[in-house]
């Protein structure tokens, strides 16, 4: 279906499919689920930062009464992680801990409170070793090594590519600038706390229920780290009490009552409380950045230098992706002739970060966008009107080979200028109120799994009943975002039935085809077109059987309001599910499927299989503050974004995801950080978090909201289906960035960091009133060993996407080259 | 309270969405953990145990409580309002209605919480503004609206239930 066809149920305001589910109560989460003589778990968490495990006793916490199993790392020896270069986890650590928080062993007991008793009577020994805070110590002792596969002593990863000769364009500029931006780490905090249940069905095979974004990729991890056959393994997805990225993990809770439940053959549950939560993390890294940015008098860059170090706490997780994603999407955002981007990721002893919504861009994002606000005050050019002579091209391949489909940045641009009165109201709002302006892009889709393979990323099947029901079938999961109401939504609009008429199931690998799991806001796209395919061929059937059984020509076929029927005499027809038994009688039972990947990426260097995607979304945003200069205090009444939807499937799902986004960006400008401090030394000087409870981790309320003006901007884009592209991620973007630019134009200081606070204003007020330069931010970028720079000749300079420069590589996937499945089950 | 003879458990007698309920649990758990253990209703959601979030909250007799906060042994007598009590007739409650329709849920946790509170706000003040409902449900967190949805809702759900011509109440403060 071309993407600007009429449509019946796309592009219209409707009820989510499990809207009614929603709000009675229906809705069976992890810990909703209860199953015949159920036990209970819990782990014990190491509470010192980084030692070795000299001994654990459980005898006592085993003879407790009520207690069924205890089980420590040594009933684990095998590793996984979610990608295949940081197979770093063990569900109970064997030797080593690495945080305040690492699991070390696992209870299971008749109920909860036993099984929390039972804690208290495991006794562990520790021999404590030296623990990194934070990259400038990583960066400094390379011993002891928090992991022995780190690239070099405690540095994770450390990543150089230079896309043109960068030290020439920052040469022929007329002015160069050089910034520092820090971005403090935050968590997602979803109000669901992970949960899980275990067990065995009839058959004798491994069940997992579990609050997973990703149950394709559990899936593969339960199979690993319990070396049973995947086959023999069903994970079934829960609908998500909020994830935000931090349910993408294959995690220890679910790896260790899978092993429980294989042991005891009765069913486990696990349910982390809130601190646990906070001590899972995967969330925001903590980012510093060095951006170089070079420019002509009339805005136009001439060279882009980026330089990120991500302080990564104490796993992999997704940490080498997103240490490619503070690099990747600057230049899908604007035009950057030659660009260079050196990355580095260092292990520290903290709760391990990884992806949450943006995915390492929106460290990066912020540095940009409040250097170009810095900018376009030294040029004196409006900030809007810089950003709109420097837009990336449409249909374009940028300098690091992302290739650009639909562009509707400018109109998005346009749009909140006009509604915020951008041009009468910017700089002219008076003391203490300002306005700022930022912008943003985002995948619609990761363009590669995250292990190497050459299959579909989302594939649907649909069954077609003579009840004229259709039930579709897809591995996506619905984490809230409203997966389930896109796959109906499509399959309804092509086979011309009402989204009542279709069951969704979802999430479960055992039923329904792969999909990769919602992350990279990949799911609308990519399980998207793979139900308008299987819809298609199932229409297809149906008009076959039609045609013959009428005497119509096929192409003549409507299918509209649960019928079938000729589009010169809507009365020659028959109903949808007559439709469906005339196709049955003729052709044997009615099915179909779909799938989709994505289009071949033109970036064949290393480090290149992160940033490719089908299409890009992109978003502008403005941002009116209050600030009081006494307190520091920031209020903000009023937020306009205009987002690049490509096309809205349902206008009233994508305008919450847009609200949404404002919302959890307004959280990390201006409060939200998950951060550490250090008992005194009486108290082993573990680090711990500084607050990890609802109450004291600040996120806003409803009494700290603006008043939000959502505008979308709909340029159908030919790769999305009825050419939507995403939205659960981009639309955060612009939003921090935005809000420092506002801060500036309110009170005349630049706080170059997140979270915004009032503390840091003041302190910049204070200099400002002192005569020095009126900023807080970070002042110096620690010295890195940077490896030798990759040399991609960029497009316009003749290159083919490749590096002059790289050693013959073992595969072309993602960075380091995670191994086919074959190979990897031959290891 | 009374003892279960036999299993010592605690005995309390309550009013939970409209019908009369006996229940036996262990004397220490909070209300929220007796619905969602002993009476089979878990609607209602927990997200923190520490009354921080609002997502268990109930009403009891017609007022906002945290679920969690509240010892199950002090609803000796009470009228406990869920998620699964908001029904009317069959029929979803104006405020499920508009929650459904105008995307005041998305993934669904916090919705109960909010469901409740919602209802109490209403019938304590048929029409309110927009600050009056953000003040009332300021308590209740949601990670993925960003509010403005389910205060359209809430607003929504006010007006079907208040119709125009219908004298409204005089707001007390």
């Amino acid at each position: 279906m071309k993407p600007d066809a009429k449509t019946r149920i796309i592009g219209l305001p409707r009820r989510r499919v499990d809207g009614r589910a929603k709000v009675t109560g229906q809705t069976i989460f992890a810990d909703d689920l209860v199953l015949p003589r159920m036990l209970h778990a819990r782990l014990l968490r190491s509470t010192v930062p980084h030692a070795r495990i000299r001994a654990i006793d459980t005898a006592r916490a085993e003879a407790h009464l009520g207690v069924h199993l205890v089980l420590t790392g040594r009933d684990f020896p095998i590793t996984y992680g979610i990608l295949p270069v940081s197979q770093d986890e063990h569900a109970l650590c064997p030797d080593t801990v690495r945080f305040v928080g690492d699991p070390v062993a696992l209870v299971v007991a008749n109920d909860e409170l036993t099984a929390g008793e039972a804690l208290d009577l495991i006794a562990v020994e520790y021999e404590p070793l030296r623990t990194f805070a934070g990259p400038e110590e990583s960066l400094a002792h390379p011993e002891p090594r928090i992991h022995d596969y780190a690239d070099e002593g405690n540095i994770h990863k450390k990543v150089s590519l230079s896309f043109g000769d960068v030290r020439a364009g920052l040469a022929e500029a007329d002015h160069v600038f050089d910034d520092l931006f820090f971005y403090q780490g935050n968590t997602h905090l979803p109000l669901e706390q992970h949960a899980a249940v275990a067990a065995i069905d009839g058959d004798g095979k491994l069940v997992l229920w579990s609050s997973t974004q990703t149950p394709h990729y559990v899936h593969r991890a339960l199979a690993k780290a319990l070396a049973i056959p995947a086959a023999h393994i069903r994970v079934i997805a829960t609908p998500n009490g909020g994830g935000f990225g931090g349910k993408s993990d294959p995690f220890n809770h679910e790896v260790a009552i899978a092993k429980a439940a294989l042991m005891l053959k009765r069913p486990i549950k696990i349910t982390l409380n809130r601190e646990e939560v906070f001590l899972c993390h995967r969330g925001r890294h903590p980012v510093l950045m060095r951006f170089r940015t070079g420019v002509k008098r009339d805005g136009t860059l001439t060279g882009v230098h980026l330089q990120t170090l991500l302080d990564g706490g104490a796993y992999g997780s997704y940490g080498v992706a997103s240490t490619f994603y503070t690099g990747a999407l600057q230049t899908v955002t604007y035009h950057i002739p030659r660009y260079q981007f050196d990355g580095c990721r260092v292990f520290t002893n903290k709760p391990p970060c990884g992806p949450k919504r943006g995915h390492g861009t929106p460290q990066s994002r912020f540095g940009q966008e409040v250097q170009l606000d810095k900018i376009a005050e030294r040029l004196r050019i409006d900030p809007a009107e810089l950003r709109l002579r420097i837009v990336e091209q449409p249909d374009t391949l940028t300098a690091n080979y992302l290739r650009v489909s639909t562009i509707g940045l400018a109109e998005c641009i346009r749009r909140v200028v006009n509604a915020s009165e951008w041009k009468t109201r910017y700089r002219k709002l008076g003391p203490g109120r300002g306005l700022g302006l930022a912008c943003s892009s985002y995948l619609s889709g990761a363009g590669l799994p995250i292990y190497w393979n050459d299959m579909p990323h989302s594939a649907v099947q649909l069954k077609l009943d003579r009840s004229g029901g259709v039930t579709a079938f897809c591995g996506a999961t619905e984490i809230g975002q409203g997966s389930d109401d896109v796959l109906v939504g499509c399959v309804a609009e092509i086979l011309g039935i009402e989204p009542f008429d279709i069951r969704a199931v979802t999430g479960d690998t055992d039923l329904t085809p792969v999909d990769l799991g919602s992350y990279s806001s990949r799911v609308t796209l990519m399980m998207g077109n793979a139900a308008i395919q299987a819809a298609e061929r199932a229409r297809d059937v149906l008009a076959d059987a039609v045609s013959a059984k009428l005497g119509v020509p096929k192409g003549r076929l409507v299918f509209a309001e649960r019928r079938v029927f000729d589009a010169e005499d809507p009365s020659r027809g028959m109903s949808f599910s007559d439709a469906v038994c005339t196709a049955e009688a003729m052709f044997g039972t009615v099915g179909s499927t779909g799938s989709y990947t994505p289009p071949k990426s033109a970036a064949k260097y290393k480090g290149g299989g992160v940033g490719p995607s089908p299409t890009y979304s992109y978003s502008a945003a403005v941002i009116e503050v209050e600030v009081d200069g006494s307190t520091g205090w920031v209020d903000v009444p009023r937020v306009w974004i205009a987002h690049d939807i490509g096309r809205a499937l349902n206008p009233t799902l994508v305008r919450g995801q847009v609200e949404g986004s404002v919302y959890m960006g307004l959280g990390e400008a201006l409060m939200e950080e998950q951060i550490f401090r250090r008992l005194p030394q009486r108290l082993s000087r573990a680090l711990v978090h500084k607050f990890p409870s609802m109450l004291e981790y600040k996120s806003p309320t409803f009494l700290d909201m603006p008043e939000i003006f959502t505008e979308l901007v709909e340029t159908p884009d030919p790769h999305g289906p009825f050419g939507a592209k995403e939205v659960g991620q981009g639309p955060l973007l612009p939003i921090m960035p935005a809000l420092a630019n506002a801060v500036y134009d309110a009170i005349g200081v630049r706080i170059d960091e997140v979270p915004i606070t009032p503390e840091k204003i003041v302190k910049a007020l204070a200099e400002k009133a002192a005569g020095r330069a009126p900023r807080y931010g970070p002042t110096r970028f620690p010295d890195v060993n940077w490896p030798e720079t990759l040399q991609v000749p960029p497009p316009w300079e003749g290159g083919t996407g490749k590096a002059t420069n790289e050693p013959e590589r073992r595969t072309k996937a993602l960075e380091g080259g995670p191994l086919r499945p074959a190979e990897e089950a031959k290891k | 309270m009374e003892r279960h003879p036999s299993t010592g458990l605690a005995v309390i007698g309550l009013r939970i969405n409209a019908e009369s309920r006996q229940v036996a649990f262990d004397p220490y758990k909070t209300l929220l953990e007796v619905l969602r253990e002993d009476l089979n209703l878990p609607g209602t959601k927990h997200g923190c145990e520490l009354g921080e979030c609002g997502a268990c909250a109930v009403l009891v007799d017609g007022t906002p409580t945290l679920s969690c906060l509240l010892l199950a042994l002090e609803c000796d007598g009470r009228n406990v309002v869920t998620v699964e009590g908001l029904l009317e007739d069959g029929r979803l409650h104006p405020l499920q209605e508009a929650f459904a329709d105008l995307g005041g849920a998305q993934c669904g946790y916090c919705t109960p919480g909010l469901l409740v509170t919602a209802k109490a706000l209403l019938e304590r003040n048929p029409s309110p503004s927009g600050d009056q409902i953000r003040e009332a449900l300021a308590g209740n967190i949601c990670r993925c609206t960003g509010y403005q949805q389910i205060v359209e809702a809430v607003q929504a759900a006010a007006a079907v239930m208040t119709p125009r011509d219908k004298p409204v109440q005089p707001v007390k403060p």
